[in-house]
């Protein structure tokens, strides 16, 4: 295995592990151009493996302030098999300021998947990739 | 001269290395019955029977978890007399003595059904029935067969008669759904009617008043409930693996090596490693009820089926879906319908099934194309191109021996139906 991919899998796994670690944390994840900051709260947890389930997103801007009214769109796969989600999760409703329902979040297999949430909002559009490892 | 010398003696001593490599490698791996790395282990225990939850709420069934839907679905589940002929009752496809399939590459009633036979343990578990998920729940999918022509041949005016007539059948049904409507006028309620191809049972459903054939839709969708309330007692029992798991989880050689042989304990770790079989067979009922498509051929003289890509279609337009007005369920217990995936990838994927089924349900696949459990290896390790969408599998190297062992671990999956509560047989 080149050593370039041995860093990258090194890093893939780290940032998986901080994915599981900080997926409840209130300091959350920066969107990639530092528009945002999400914080994201499954409804279970450990996330198990082939349960449909809800996620609450928190999303504030770069400040600090809940972000209100965005538009937020959700995908996911699994980078290493090359597929998607085996459902289409949405965003069903914004329960108070900043704090918002995504539904119907599905994983059917074991491993390492990404969740990509795109946010438009005031400051504009961005986008995060939150690892996830579900085991 | 000397140079050749070195030579027969490095030849000579890779020799001695490659086979002590062998002897010793082979001592090492039988020592190692248990060398499980932490992650297999957890792997292991994912798979086993005892990580299995309770079987999950069906909120569109308000008497699923009901003994007495049970009981009186269990009864339903094997009379012939719910058909068009008096001839075909569930269990004519759905074996007790075959774990609830027939043996068949098609089912066989009145007809040839379309695809094979599904086995029904354990699938209280999955969001999707059928091969293409075209049902979303175990009473809607009790629905379906009940008229298609090819299967009971029936119609749901006559089966809703039928259970008003039958004096135990209507005291069954009263004492669980409550009062039966009354059926007495044949001007409203025809001897036989329903939404089906058949033109003259079509005509009489839509001469009925829409309220009639609502208050007819109740009673054949609680046919279905307390079939499903049967069904969903159905479970698999604890097999050789999950002994064999146990023994690991507990450190215990001897109960180890009394579960599974090494060429089984050879096959596990291929199913959970490089064959990839875990991918999609996992969680204790080895399945994850997903659609996939792994480029089986076509059944002769068959299209190619486009298997999900039609079940969402028609399980969207049910009016015994999850949303539907026949439900128990509140919009937010719908949430695989209200979100499931679409798109083209969906074009010839059908539903993994439970490998806790393999045992007498042969021939495999969603039209029994494939008559043999080696066949299934073979066909994984080939992986052809799909006749109609893409195969998302890839081809496995797999030498004989190591598929004779996943072939061998398979079969370890095997045991007997768990039924709490209800019997598995005719009552």
């Amino acid at each position: 295995m080149p050593a370039g991919r041995n860093v990258l899998l090194f890093l893939s796994v780290v940032a998986a592990c901080i994915g599981v670690a900080s997926a409840a944390a209130a300091d959350g994840w920066v969107s990639s151009r530092g528009l945002y900051r999400i914080a994201v709260n499954p409804s279970l947890d450990p996330i198990p493996i082939n349960r449909i389930h809800r996620w609450m997103l928190e999303v504030e801007t770069a400040a600090g302030a809940p972000v209100q009214g965005a538009k937020i769109s959700v995908t996911g796969g699994m980078p290493e098999h090359d597929h998607g989600l085996p459902t289409a999760p949405r965003v069903t409703r914004e329960p108070s300021e900043g704090r918002y329902q995504l539904e119907g979040v599905r994983f059917h297999m074991n491993g390492y998947w990404e969740m990509t949430i795109t946010i438009s909002g005031p400051a504009g559009r961005d986008t995060v990739v939150i690892p996830v490892q579900v085991r | 001269m000397i140079r050749g010398e070195a030579f027969r003696i490095t030849i000579l001593l890779a020799a001695i290395g490659a086979l002590a490599a062998l002897v010793f490698g082979e001592i090492e791996s039988a020592g190692r019955h248990s060398a499980w790395t932490a992650s297999e282990l957890a792997l292991l225990r994912s798979l086993s029977i005892d990580s299995l939850p309770p079987v999950p709420p069906e909120p569109s069934n308000a008497l699923a978890d009901d003994r007495r839907a049970a009981k009186l679905g269990q009864q339903l589940f094997f009379d012939p007399r719910l058909s068009g002929n008096g001839q075909v009752a569930c269990a004519t496809c759905h074996q007790p003595g075959r774990r609830f399939t027939d043996g068949l590459p098609k089912a066989r009633a009145i007809g040839t059904a379309r695809r094979n036979t599904p086995s029904i343990v354990g699938q209280a578990y999955s969001p999707w029935l059928y091969w293409d998920g075209r049902k979303d729940s175990l009473w809607s999918q009790a629905l379906a067969p009940l008229e298609d022509p090819a299967e009971h041949g029936g119609n749901r005016m006559a089966y809703v008669r039928f259970i008003a007539t039958d004096p135990e059948y209507r005291a069954s049904y009263e004492q669980v759904f409550g009062r039966l409507p009354d059926l007495h006028d044949e001007r409203r309620f025809p001897p036989a009617a329903g939404p089906l191809p058949d033109p003259a049972l079509r005509a009489s459903w839509l001469a009925m008043n829409p309220r009639d054939r609502r208050t007819v839709n109740e009673v054949f969708a609680n046919i279905g409930k307390a079939i499903g309330a049967y069904e969903r007692r159905l479970l698999p029992g604890p097999s050789r693996f999950d002994a064999y798991v146990q023994a690991v989880v507990d450190g215990d050689q001897a109960r180890q090596r009394e579960a599974l042989a090494p060429a089984e304990v050879a096959g596990l770790r291929l199913f959970i490693g490089r064959a990839q079989c875990i991918q999609c067979h996992n969680g204790p009922l080895l399945t994850n009820n997903e659609f996939h498509n792994t480029g089986i051929i076509s059944y002769p003289g068959d299209l190619p089926d486009r298997g999900r890509y039609d079940g969402l279609r028609q399980v969207d337009e049910d009016p015994f879906n999850c949303l539907g007005p026949y439900s128990d369920a509140t919009t937010d217990d719908c949430s695989e319908l209200r979100f499931a995936r679409r798109g083209p990838e969906l074009i010839g994927a059908v539903r993994t099934p439970s490998l806790r089924n393999l045992q007498g349900t042969a021939p495999y696949m969603h039209k029994g194309q494939l008559p043999t459990l080696a066949d299934v290896i073979e066909h994984y390790v080939t992986a052809p191109e799909a006749m109609i969408g893409h195969n998302e599998a890839k081809p496995l190297g797999l030498s004989r021996t190591e598929r004779d062992q996943l072939e061998a671990f398979l079969r370890t999956l095997s045991a007997p139906v768990a039924m709490p509560a209800v019997g598995e047989s005719a009552p």
